[in-house]
């Protein structure tokens, strides 16, 4: 390619954001007074209780003669000790929901972005149409789907998957309600659409004659898609599965609705330490454990994946 | 997996046209299976609007009937939450799309000290469980001595839509030619008459979009209004408190109302943005 003939495309004017150190005081001034209310308002009611909630989970007491900062931190080995078998859950469920989200969704990204045509606004309107009815509403509608004697147990008890999946310890016997394998559908169907959209965005931005050129190439369907589409979808990848992992593994609504005492997750044990048991301190602790191990394993993740650029 | 094209070599090694079919047309029939499992559970909801249950509980069949349709509001505290939820859901989108609105157009147009630390304070609220906010901003507000009420869930919407609209707005702005701008100054328009005129149109598909997104994520929110509703009662706590008490048909009726509402908003949406570009 010549360089010599091609006239230099005209610059174009970089959206180089105005650097206030040279500008007059008063414009100086301008986006901290943009920044001020909002950023206030984070402050106060969203980084302020995180250190409230640090303060209080190393607080002993009673309700009765109040809570006063002890530096009682065995009530993180405590919580620890008492609640890890729902930690451990919360992180398996999660993350079999993801895998599952990812498994599902994939198919459908693709399907929207290469194969809709002209069906594609129709089929995008069905992925963000179910937000459009409460998600209680639907996690509920759950419970008719997956209900004891109704059409889909039928079917799987003829066809023995459900003894395939109780002999795995998903279920417990002709049922599937009251079990892990109904809080997995119940978390994977939630999170669906927060795998779907990102696949999309990253899929649809792929020009298709990189995928002529693959099979010019002779790449067969399979290795055109292994060593071209997928690569250039792992934006949308990381960020679907980060999307669908976090709300998940801090998720009580699916294991509480769909879920028996057995499916409890650490999103209940914090939910009825708060607002039933009144145990705050152990609350504190709980979801300071949860934030913490979340923010670790994004942290590993988004390093591991290499897409550190996206955040 | 990826049969996208199936070439002549794949084609001829399927030993008949069936499976031949089922090789090319793998990732249509899964995507399709996928967008079922999507669906069905709304097909579910508005099937059981027309339900008639026997006990407390709409999960089983019983027999066709309009009882629900004819009297969506004829259970106590239905209609009302749905209308605190809507009361929320409105103050809230225009809370946050202000202050997000100016935060996106000073991370967008300004160079200044702390703006890694104003990115990171935008981002932490979306990579957090929302169970931790919540139960964060509760302990705020029984320490502060502030009952819990309309106020403490109106604060806790405003601060969990505000990271998203910050990011929708910005990403907009961020892309504007700057040279519109300039051409509007060059025109002698004023500072004022320059955002107005220019800016502010130019920006506005992002707003919205932000707006809308608030506007969903406030109504539909149930985790952090458990935590900081008190006895309050939105639609969606309503629901919750429904699954133990047993679940009225007129829940299904208004979920399938919502849902045919937002689907003929988005239709004719559609519609009227794809009118000007035809001429």
């Amino acid at each position: 390619m010549s360089t010599t003939e091609a006239p230099a495309p005209p610059a174009e004017p970089e959206a180089e954001p105005l650097d206030i150190r040279k500008a007059p005081t008063r414009k100086r001034l301008v986006p901290y007074w943009l920044l001020l209310p909002g950023i206030l308002w984070l402050l106060v009611f969203f980084a302020a209780p995180l250190v409230y909630q640090a303060s209080t989970s190393i607080q002993t007491g009673s309700l009765e003669d109040g809570f006063k900062v002890t530096w009682h931190f065995a009530t993180y080995l405590d919580a620890i000790a008492e609640y890890w078998p729902q930690f451990l859950r919360s992180v398996l469920y999660a993350g079999t929901a993801t895998a599952l989200c990812l498994l599902l969704g994939y198919p459908l990204a693709y399907l929207i972005a290469f194969k809709a045509g002209r069906w594609r606004n129709l089929v995008m309107i069905l992925v963000i149409a179910p937000f459009f009815t409460s998600f209680l509403i639907r996690t509920l509608a759950w419970k008719t789907i997956l209900a004891d004697g109704g059409p889909v147990v039928g079917v799987l008890n003829s066809l023995h998957v459900l003894d395939v999946t109780s002999w795995l310890g998903l279920t417990e016997g002709q049922r599937v309600l009251a079990t892990p394998l109904a809080v997995v559908c119940g978390l994977t169907y939630n999170f669906l659409p927060f795998m779907v959209l990102p696949l999309y965005t990253s899929l649809e931005r792929i020009d298709p004659r990189l995928h002529e050129a693959a099979g010019d190439l002779y790449a067969r369907p399979a290795t055109t898609f292994r060593r071209v589409t997928f690569p250039l979808s792992m934006p949308g990848v990381v960020a679907g599965t980060l999307l669908t992992f976090i709300p998940a593994a801090g998720d009580y609504i699916n294991a509480e609705l769909l879920g028996s005492t057995d499916q409890k997750m650490i999103g209940n044990v914090i939910q009825s330490q708060f607002l039933r048991v009144l145990d705050y301190p152990t609350a504190a602790a709980l979801s300071f454990i949860l934030m913490a191990a979340i923010l670790t394993m994004v942290t590993i993740y988004i390093r591991k994946s290499g897409t550190e650029d996206l955040v | 997996m990826a049969a996208s094209d199936t070439t002549a070599t794949t084609a001829g090694r399927a030993p008949n046209r069936g499976l031949r079919w089922l090789r090319r047309n793998l990732i249509t029939i899964a995507g399709l299976c996928t967008l079922a499992y999507l669906v069905l559970p709304n097909l579910v909801v508005m099937v059981f609007s027309f339900n008639k249950p026997n006990g407390r509980f709409n999960y089983q069949w019983q027999r066709f009937s309009t009882d629900g349709w004819t009297d969506p509001c004829g259970v106590a505290d239905l209609c009302g939450s749905l209308g605190l939820s809507l009361q929320i859901a409105v103050w809230a989108t225009l809370g946050a799309t202000v202050l997000g609105t100016m935060i996106a157009f000073a991370l967008a147009r300004y160079r200044f000290r702390a703006r890694s630390g104003v990115n990171t304070l935008i981002f932490l609220p979306m990579a957090m469980p929302e169970v931790v906010m919540a139960a964060s901003l509760a302990t705020l507000f029984l320490n502060m001595g502030i009952a819990f009420g309309f106020w403490t869930i109106l604060i806790a919407h405003i601060m969990f839509c505000l990271s998203f609209v910050v990011t929708a707005v910005k990403a907009r702005v961020m892309s504007m030619d700057p040279r519109l701008e300039q051409a509007a100054q060059d025109l002698y328009a004023s500072p004022a008459q320059t955002f107005l005129r220019v800016t502010l149109p130019i920006a506005a598909p992002g707003i919205a979009a932000g707006a809308l997104l608030s506007f969903a994520l406030s109504f539909d929110d149930f985790i952090i209004t458990n935590f900081n509703a008190g006895s309050t009662v939105t639609f969606p706590m309503f629901v919750w408190g429904s699954a133990q008490r047993g679940t009225p048909v007129q829940i299904n009726v208004i979920g399938t109302a919502m849902f045919l509402v937002a689907v003929l908003c988005v239709v004719v949406g559609q519609l009227a943005g794809k009118r000007p570009k035809r001429s």
